[in-house]
C-alpha cells in the first residue's frame, strides 16, 4: 500500500466518521432528507466564497458553504410557518433552486478553473493527496485530512458537550424546551454542523456521498441497536468500514470511489435489513411465525373461556367449528388444538374441547394483559 | 464553445421543453397533495443506474431504451422505499435518503464502466447529470411526446379516482376501489413524468420540475382540476422560458435556469396569489385589526351607557382612556367610528352612541355570544 | 331476519399485538348502536376490520349477511375527521360527491343528477348554502357535516360512523343526532363510535361496551351498567356516574 492509497482512505475514513456524527441526530429528528438538500444548497456560498478569495482552499469557502446550508434551514423553516407549502415540498425547492444558482454561477463566471459542477457532484477522491497542506515548506499531509479532521472534531466536540441535550432535544423537542435548553439554538446548531461537514467532505467526496455517509451508517445502525450511545458508535463504525471497503473495491475494478462507497454503504444497510437480530426480515419472520402458534393457542383457550358455560357452547367449542368460524385450516386447527392439548391446557371429549384449569388460568391472564 | 441553433433546432428544444414542463407539472400535482415532493428527487436521482445499465446491455443511446431503464430504477427505488418503511422502524425520509444516495453511487459506479468502453462516447450519457435541452432531436421529442400523451390520458381517465386516493385513501377503500393498485398506477406515471424530463433538466434538478410547477399552482386556486392545469401550464412556461434564454445566453446550463424560473414563479404565487398571497393576507390583517380595535372602543362606549340606563348616554374621553391608555389611538378610532356614523361628538366633547352605533353594538355581542 | 352486522370470533393484532378479540357481535337491522370504551379499545380498528380495512388475525364479519366486497354499495363510512388533510384543494360538493364514486364506476364522472343528489344530501345536514366553499375554510362542525352527507349520499342501509360527535359544537351535535334518528326511523342501522357516555344512553338504543375484547352489548338498558361500565374503564367510571 502506497503513502497515497493510505492518505485516501484515511481521509475517507475521517469524512465517513465527521458524516456519521450529524448523521444519526438527522435520522433520529426524521430530517434525513436535510443532508441532502444542505449538501445540494452549500454550491453557491462555496461558490460566492470562492469569488470573494480566489483560492478554493480557502477556510472562507467552509464559512461561505455553512452559511449558504444555514440559509437552507432557515428558508424552509420560514416557507412552512407561511403555511403555504408543506415541509416536504418546500426542501425540495430550496435546495433546488440554490443549487441552481450555484451551477449557473459556475457556468457564467468560473467554467475556466477547476470548480466544476461535476467536481461538486460527484468528488474525486484520489486527487485528495495532491493538494497538500504546506506550513514554511513542510509538508504536513493532504489539505482535505485538516479540513475534514477539523470539522469532524469539532461535530465531535459538540456532541460529547451537548450529549444529554441533544439526547433531550432530539426525542422530546417540547421537554427540552420547558427545561430552559432551547432546542432551537441547538437544532441551528446541529445543521450548522451539517452544513459545515457537508462543505469540508464536498472536495473530496462528493455531495451525493455525503448524503449516503450521513443517512446510510446511522440507518443500519438504527436496525441493530436501541440506545442511542450505541448508535452513534455504530454508524461511525460502519461509515468507516464502508468507506475503506468502498475505496478497495473501486481499486479493485477501477471504478468511481464515491459510487462504490456509496453502494458498500447500501449494501452494509442491505445485509443488516436481513439479519439484523430484532428488526431484520429473518428476525421478523422467525417471531411472526414462533409467535403464530403462541397467538392461535391464546386465541382458542380464549374462545373456549367465553363460551364456555354459555348455552352456545355445544356450538362454539367443537373442534370443526373453529375452522368455519376462526377461518382456519383444518391442519392448522388441529394443530393448534394438539399444541394446546400437550401444554395441558385444554382436552378433548369426543367433538368437544374442553379448558383445564391452566388454561382457564392462562385465558384469564391474556384478557387482562391485552 | 458557441453553438449555432437554427430554427429547427429552437423549435425541437422549446416543445421538449414544454412537454416536459407540463406532465411534470400535471403529476407533480399529486406528489405534492401527498407530500411525496421528495420522492421525486429520489426517484430521479435513482434513475441514474438504471440509464446506465440500459446502455450497457444495448449499446443504444436512443432515448426510449434510456427512458425504460431509468423508469425500471426509478420504479424500484419507490418499491425499496416502500419494502424499507412497512418492514422496519426505519422512517420514510431515512429510506428516500438511504435510496437516493446508494442508487446514485450505484449509477456512477456503473458511468465509470461505461467511460472505457471503447465506443464510449459518453457524452449523451453525462447529459443526465444536469440536462441538456440542446442535445434534444426531434426523436427524442417525440419519445417524450407519446409517453407525455400516455402519461396525461391515464391520469385523465381515472382522474376521481386518483382524487379520492390523495383526499381520502381510507374512504377509497371502504367503497372496494383498489387502493394499492392505484397507488402504484400513480406513483408510476410520475416515475414515467420524471423519466420524461430527465435528459433536458437533470437528475439532480428534475424533482424542481415536479414540485415547484405545483407549489406555484396551489397558491391561485382552491381546486384541484384547475390547480393541475394552472400546474402544467407553469410547468410548461418554465420550461420553455428556460430553455430560450439558455439557448440565447452562453454558459447558461438550461436545466439550472428552468429551475431557477420555477423557484421564482413559486416565490412571486406565494407573495401575489389572491386569497393565499402573503401580501394580501398581511393587508386584510391589518384591515382586520383596525376593524378589531375601533369595534372595541365602540363596545366600550355601550358598556359604559349601559350604567346609566342610557345607551346614548354621552361619555368624556377620559373615561374610555382608562381602558384606552394610548391617546392618540383612541382619538383617532373615535374619528374613525364618527366617520362611519356610530358616534357622535357633543360640544362638551363628550362622546355618545348614535341610534345606528347602538345597533351595530348589538349586533356585535350577538354574534360574540354565538 | 338477518342481521345487519355479524361479528364472529374476530381478533384482530397489529405487529402481533393483540388490538380486538375474539370479539362477537350481532347488530340487528334499524338499530342504532353506540360503541364505547376506553383509548386504545379498538372501536376504531373495530370499524376498520368491518369494513375489510384491516386484515383480521382471525374469526369472520358479515354485513347483510354476506362479506363486505359483495355488499360494499349498501354500506356508508364515516372515517374520523383527522385522518385527511382539509387543506386539499376541492370544495364541499366534491367531498360530497365522491360518496357517489363507487357507484359511478370506473371513468365515468359525476353529471348533473349527481350533483343534484350532492346539494340534496348537503340540505340534509344544512350545509347546502356551502356548496362550493374550499373545505378549508370550514369549522370542525361544518367537515364533520360535509363527511356525514358524503356518507348518506351513499345511500346505504349500513352505516359506520368513527367519532362523528367528537369536538363538534351544540348545533352540529344536534343536527347529527337529528339524521341518525331519521336514518334509524328509515330502517338504517348505524354504528357509531362514541365518546361521551353521558349522552349514549339519550342518543342510542343499543351499546357495545369494548376493551379489546366485547365486555357487554345490547340494548342500553341492560348493557349499560355500573358493573359494565367498570369492566370496560377499569373502575375509574364510576366517578363519573357519581357525580352526574
Amino acid at each position: 500500500m502506497s503513502t497515497f492509497q493510505l492518505e485516501i482512505q484515511l481521509v475517507a475514513a475521517v469524512v465517513a466518521a465527521a458524516c456519521a456524527l450529524p448523521g444519526t441526530f438527522l435520522i433520529l429528528k426524521r430530517m434525513a432528507m436535510m443532508s441532502d438538500a444542505i449538501s445540494h444548497a452549500i454550491l453557491p456560498g462555496i461558490v460566492i466564497g470562492f469569488f470573494l478569495t480566489g483560492n478554493l482552499s480557502s477556510p472562507l469557502l467552509i464559512l461561505g458553504g455553512a452559511a449558504a446550508g444555514l440559509l437552507t434551514v432557515v428558508l424552509v423553516e420560514w416557507i412552512r410557518k407561511t403555511d403555504r407549502v408543506r415541509e416536504d415540498a418546500a426542501i425540495g425547492l430550496v435546495f433546488s433552486s440554490l443549487f441552481a444558482v450555484g451551477v449557473i454561477l459556475i457556468a457564467r463566471f468560473a467554467s475556466d478553473v477547476h470548480l466544476d459542477t461535476d467536481a461538486v457532484l460527484l468528488g474525486e477522491l484520489a486527487f485528495v493527496p495532491f493538494d497538500r497542506l504546506e506550513i514554511a515548506g513542510y509538508d504536513l499531509g493532504p489539505q482535505a485530512l485538516y479540513a475534514t479532521g477539523g470539522v469532524g472534531l469539532l461535530c465531535m466536540g459538540f456532541i460529547l458537550l451537548f450529549y444529554k441535550e441533544l439526547k433531550l432535544a432530539t426525542f422530546d423537542g417540547a421537554l427540552c424546551a420547558t427545561l430552559g435548553f432551547l432546542p432551537g439554538v441547538l437544532h441551528y446548531a446541529l445543521m450548522g454542523l451539517v452544513s459545515m461537514t457537508a462543505v469540508a467532505a464536498f472536495d473530496a467526496v462528493g455531495s451525493i456521498l455525503v448524503v449516503a455517509l450521513m443517512v446510510g451508517p446511522p440507518v443500519s445502525a438504527y436496525l441493530v441497536t436501541n440506545r442511542f450511545g450505541h448508535m452513534i458508535l455504530y454508524s461511525v463504525a460502519l461509515g468507516i468500514t464502508a468507506s475503506i471497503l468502498g475505496y478497495w473495491v473501486a481499486h479493485l475494478f477501477d471504478a468511481s470511489i464515491a459510487g462504490c462507497m456509496a453502494v458498500m454503504v447500501g449494501l452494509q444497510f442491505a445485509i443488516l435489513f436481513c439479519v439484523a437480530p430484532e428488526q431484520g426480515l429473518l428476525a421478523a419472520w422467525k417471531r411472526r411465525r414462533r409467535q403464530k402458534w403462541q397467538f392461535a393457542i391464546k386465541m382458542l383457550v380464549i374462545h373456549l373461556l367465553q363460551h364456555e358455560a354459555t348455552p352456545e357452547a355445544e356450538q362454539e367449542c367443537r373442534i370443526d367449528h373453529l375452522q368455519g368460524h376462526m377461518a382456519w385450516e383444518e391442519s392448522f386447527a388441529q394443530g393448534v388444538v394438539t399444541r394446546a392439548a400437550s401444554q395441558n391446557l385444554l382436552h378433548t371429549v369426543g367433538e368437544y374441547l374442553e379448558l383445564t384449569h391452566t388454561g382457564r388460568e392462562l385465558a384469564r391472564e391474556a384478557i387482562v394483559h391485552s | 464553445m458557441e453553438q449555432f441553433f437554427d430554427d429547427y433546432t429552437l423549435r425541437t428544444v422549446t416543445l421538449g421543453t414544454a412537454i416536459l414542463g407540463a406532465v411534470s407539472g400535471a403529476l407533480g400535482t399529486f406528489a405534492v397533495l401527498r407530500r411525496q415532493s421528495l420522492l421525486g428527487d429520489a426517484v430521479s436521482h435513482a434513475a441514474l443506474p438504471g440509464i446506465g445499465l440500459a446502455f450497457i446491455l444495448t449499446s443504444s443511446k436512443a432515448s426510449l431504451v434510456l427512458m425504460v431503464g431509468a423508469g425500471l430504477a426509478g420504479w424500484l427505488a419507490t418499491a425499496v422505499v416502500l419494502l424499507v418503511t412497512t418492514s422496519t422502524r426505519v422512517k420514510y425520509d431515512s429510506a428516500l435518503g438511504l435510496v437516493l444516495s446508494v442508487f446514485f453511487g450505484a449509477g456512477l459506479v456503473l458511468l465509470t464502466f461505461i467511460q472505457k468502453y471503447p465506443n464510449a462516447n459518453q457524452a449523451g450519457l453525462d447529459s443526465f447529470l444536469f440536462g441538456q435541452a440542446a442535445s434534444l432531436v426531434v426523436g427524442d421529442v417525440i419519445t417524450m411526446t407519446v409517453l407525455g400523451g400516455i402519461v396525461l390520458v391515464a391520469l385523465l381517465l381515472f382522474w376521481k379516482e386518483f382524487k379520492l386516493l390523495a383526499f381520502d385513501p381510507e374512504f377509497a377503500h371502504s367503497l372496494v376501489l383498489p387502493v394499492r393498485w392505484l397507488d402504484i398506477g400513480l406513483t408510476t406515471l410520475l416515475v414515467v413524468a420524471i423519466v420524461i424530463g430527465l435528459q433536458t433538466v437533470g437528475v439532480v434538478l428534475m424533482s424542481a420540475m415536479i414540485i415547484a410547477p405545483a407549489a406555484a399552482a396551489r397558491q391561485w386556486t382552491d381546486n384541484l382540476g384547475v390547480m393541475a392545469l394552472i400546474s402544467m401550464v407553469t410547468g410548461a412556461l418554465c420550461g420553455v422560458g428556460g430553455a430560450l434564454l439558455s439557448t440565447s445566453t452562453s454558459n447558461l446550463p438550461t436545466g439550472p435556469t428552468i429551475v431557477v424560473c420555477a423557484g421564482g414563479f413559486v416565490v412571486v404565487s406565494m407573495l401575489i396569489a389572491p386569497h393565499r398571497g402573503i401580501i394580501w393576507q398581511q393587508v386584510r390583517q391589518t384591515v382586520q385589526n383596525r376593524k378589531l380595535k375601533s369595534e372595541a372602543v365602540l363596545l366600550d362606549l355601550f358598556e359604559l351607557a349601559r350604567k346609566h340606563d342610557d345607551l346614548g348616554y354621552p361619555h368624556m374621553e377620559t373615561a374610555l382612556r382608562v381602558i384606552h391608555p394610548k391617546r392618540g389611538t383612541l382619538y383617532r378610532q373615535l374619528r374613525r367610528l364618527e366617520g362611519r356614523g356610530l358616534v357622535k361628538m357633543y360640544d362638551s366633547g363628550a362622546w355618545a352612541l348614535t341610534p345606528d352605533g347602538i345597533l351595530v353594538c348589538k349586533q356585535l355581542l350577538d354574534e360574540r355570544i354565538r | 331476519m338477518v342481521n345487519a352486522i355479524e361479528v364472529r370470533d374476530l381478533t384482530v393484532a397489529y405487529r402481533e399485538r393483540p388490538v380486538l378479540w375474539d370479539i362477537d357481535l350481532d347488530v340487528a337491522s334499524g338499530v342504532l348502536m353506540a360503541v364505547v370504551g376506553p383509548n386504545g379499545a379498538g372501536k376504531t380498528t373495530l370499524i376498520k376490520a368491518i369494513l375489510g380495512l384491516m386484515k383480521p388475525a382471525a374469526g369472520q364479519v358479515r354485513i347483510l349477511g354476506k362479506p363486505y366486497r359483495n355488499v360494499a354499495s349498501s354500506v356508508g363510512y364515516v372515517p374520523q375527521r383527522g385522518t385527511v388533510d382539509w387543506d386539499f384543494p376541492t370544495s364541499v360538493l366534491d367531498v360530497v360527491l365522491m360518496g357517489l364514486y363507487g357507484r359511478l364506476g370506473w371513468i365515468r364522472r359525476p353529471g348533473r343528477s349527481e350533483r343534484k343528489e350532492a346539494i340534496a344530501a348537503l340540505e340534509k345536514v344544512d350545509m347546502a348554502g356551502f356548496a362550493h366553499r374550499q373545505i378549508s375554510q370550514l369549522s370542525g362542525g361544518q367537515r364533520q357535516r360535509v363527511f356525514l352527507a358524503r356518507a348518506l349520499i351513499q345511500d346505504a342501509r349500513v352505516y359506520l360512523m368513527d367519532e362523528p360527535l367528537q369536538g363538534v359544537d351544540a348545533t352540529t351535535e344536534r343536527a347529527i343526532i337529528d339524521i341518525l334518528h331519521s336514518l334509524r326511523s328509515s330502517g338504517k342501522t348505524v354504528l357509531v363510535v362514541h365518546h361521551d357516555l353521558q349522552t349514549v344512553s339519550t342518543y342510542f338504543d343499543e351499546v357495545l361496551l369494548l376493551n379489546v375484547r366485547r365486555i357487554a352489548s345490547g340494548p342500553v338498558s341492560e348493557a349499560f351498567t355500573d358493573t359494565n361500565l367498570g369492566l370496560t374503564y377499569g373502575g375509574r367510571i364510576a366517578i363519573i356516574k357519581d357525580a352526574q
